[in-house]
């Protein structure tokens, strides 16, 4: 997948998780935390949807570097995430 | 023939809206068994009914208001002969018809896609003014709602019937209850480390968040110092029989819920993550029971995640303490006259004098930084 499917589809996830949330919105840089006022619960979620969707487990060494989009993006795409049918 | 009661769903609750009947004249029923969604403050909230039996007759129709312990319903124990429903309706006093219902609310409804959008900055300005974003007009670009028109809602709102409720029952807390409060900290260092251990071989769905290891330490510490859990009702407490955590919840409309998580002091850690999962999803969208909103014995909130330092509560009566915890973070931390760097967690009591002094305050929190200190425990 290129980088620009990759950001869709964590944005499509994202947007079940604060679906009041303008996606257009979210300043890259910033901790998808903050930006979108979700809790360790629902980060978790996040995480189990990009598994499922991407087929990539984050371990939690590596939560740093998805806490957000631009740098979730990137650790996806290096760690080769994929689409599944889900 | 037993009575199906408008059950108390919160220290706060006088009355609740009859939204609709799971179950009909006729239908048999078991313990636990849903039958009614009941319109509160709380929001929609599903009934679960405690007799086994049949329903003989249902009293009270759809969109009705009534007291609580109003009979809702008439049901006849198993083996007992049936009433025909006449007969069961002349046995119980029918309640006066309120006005109509409102549009019944769930207690969290999680706005659908497709709902008003909203920026960061503008849901930021939101929370801090208490407005709900998802009943603001939006005028900004295919109708995101801006910063100024959550100014502009803010300025013309009335307090919600949620915040109504939490503001009166908090007032009725400080009224009458003698707080008294302690914090300590809580170096959590082998808990985090025995955590990371413990979800390295977790597959993701199954992972444990550090808060259940801190519910679970509560939940235990109440066996050393039982007065920290139960209630005080008609002057007196009543030592809580089971631990029934009320974790409070909040939403993301603003406001919060504290349902509680059932027997915690005897689940496994995955099992209370699970029901600790769910509890939180049906808080937000819908679907809490009844029996979540009335057994609470002892409430924990946790802001941990918005970044505070330590919280101090307000007891949730009839319960007599709440405890809470702020965010784990690495400070200096002393160990054997070295500084070292530690994860670091404020645990903060509110007790109520009328049941316990600071000293036994002080033992609990004790309780819980040893519960924390043996995170493998079974």
């Amino acid at each position: 997948m290129t980088r620009d499917e990759i950001r869709e589809v964590v944005l499509s996830i994202l947007a079940g998780i604060a679906p009041e949330i303008d996606a257009e919105e979210i300043r890259p840089g910033a901790d998808l935390r903050d930006e979108l006022d979700i809790d360790s619960m629902d980060f978790l979620r996040f995480l189990e949807r990009v598994e499922e969707r991407l087929g990539v487990t984050v371990p939690e060494k590596d939560y740093p570097r998805v806490r957000s989009l631009a740098s979730c993006v990137a650790y996806l795409e290096e760690r080769g995430a994929a689409e599944r049918a889900t | 023939m037993a009575e199906f009661r408008m059950p108390l769903l919160g220290a706060d609750m006088e009355a609740g809206t009859l939204v609709e009947w799971k179950v009909k004249p006729g239908d048999r029923v078991k313990r636990g068994d849903l039958v009614a969604v009941v319109d509160t403050d709380k929001g929609a909230i599903d009934i679960e009914i405690w007799e086994d039996g049949t329903i003989a007759s249902v009293l009270v129709e759809p969109g009705t208001k009534v007291p609580i312990g109003t009979v809702l319903a008439l049901v006849t124990s198993a083996g007992e002969a049936v009433t025909p429903p006449a007969e069961a309706e002349a046995l119980a006093t029918r309640p006066t018809p309120a006005q109509p219902a409102a549009t019944p609310r769930r207690a969290a409804p999680a706005p659908p896609a497709g709902r008003a959008r909203a920026s960061p900055a503008a849901r930021a300005r939101a929370r801090e003014l208490g407005v709900d974003v998802s009943a603001v007009r939006g005028t900004g670009p295919d109708g995101a709602v801006t910063r100024a028109d959550v100014d502009a809602a803010a300025a013309q709102a009335r307090p919600t019937s949620m915040r109504q409720a939490i503001g009166a029952a908090m007032a009725r807390s400080k009224r009458e209850i003698p707080h008294y409060y302690l914090a300590a900290d809580v170096d959590v260092s082998r808990a985090l480390a025995w955590l990371a251990a413990e979800n390295e071989r977790r597959p993701l769905a199954q992972r444990l968040l550090p808060v259940v290891l801190l519910l679970r330490a509560v939940a235990r510490a109440t066996r050393e110092v039982p007065e920290m859990n139960g209630l005080f009702v008609d002057g007196a407490f009543r030592p809580g029989e089971a631990v029934h955590l009320g974790v409070a919840i909040s939403l993301r409309q603003g406001g919060l819920v504290a349902p509680a998580l059932h027997d915690v002091d005897r689940k496994p850690l995955g099992e209370l993550m699970r029901e600790l999962g769910d509890l939180v999803t049906r808080a937000r969208s819908g679907g809490l029971r009844s029996s979540e909103l009335a057994d609470a014995t002892l409430t924990v909130t946790s802001l941990g995640d918005l970044g505070v330092q330590s919280v101090f509560g307000i007891i949730y009566p009839p319960q007599v303490a709440l405890v809470g915890f702020g965010r784990i973070e690495e400070r200096p931390w002393v160990v054997e006259g070295r500084v070292e760097v530690r994860p670091v967690v404020t645990a903060t009591l509110a007790g109520d004098h009328r049941v316990s002094d600071g000293i036994r305050g002080a033992q609990f929190l004790a309780a819980v930084d040893r519960q924390l200190q043996a995170p493998e425990a079974p």
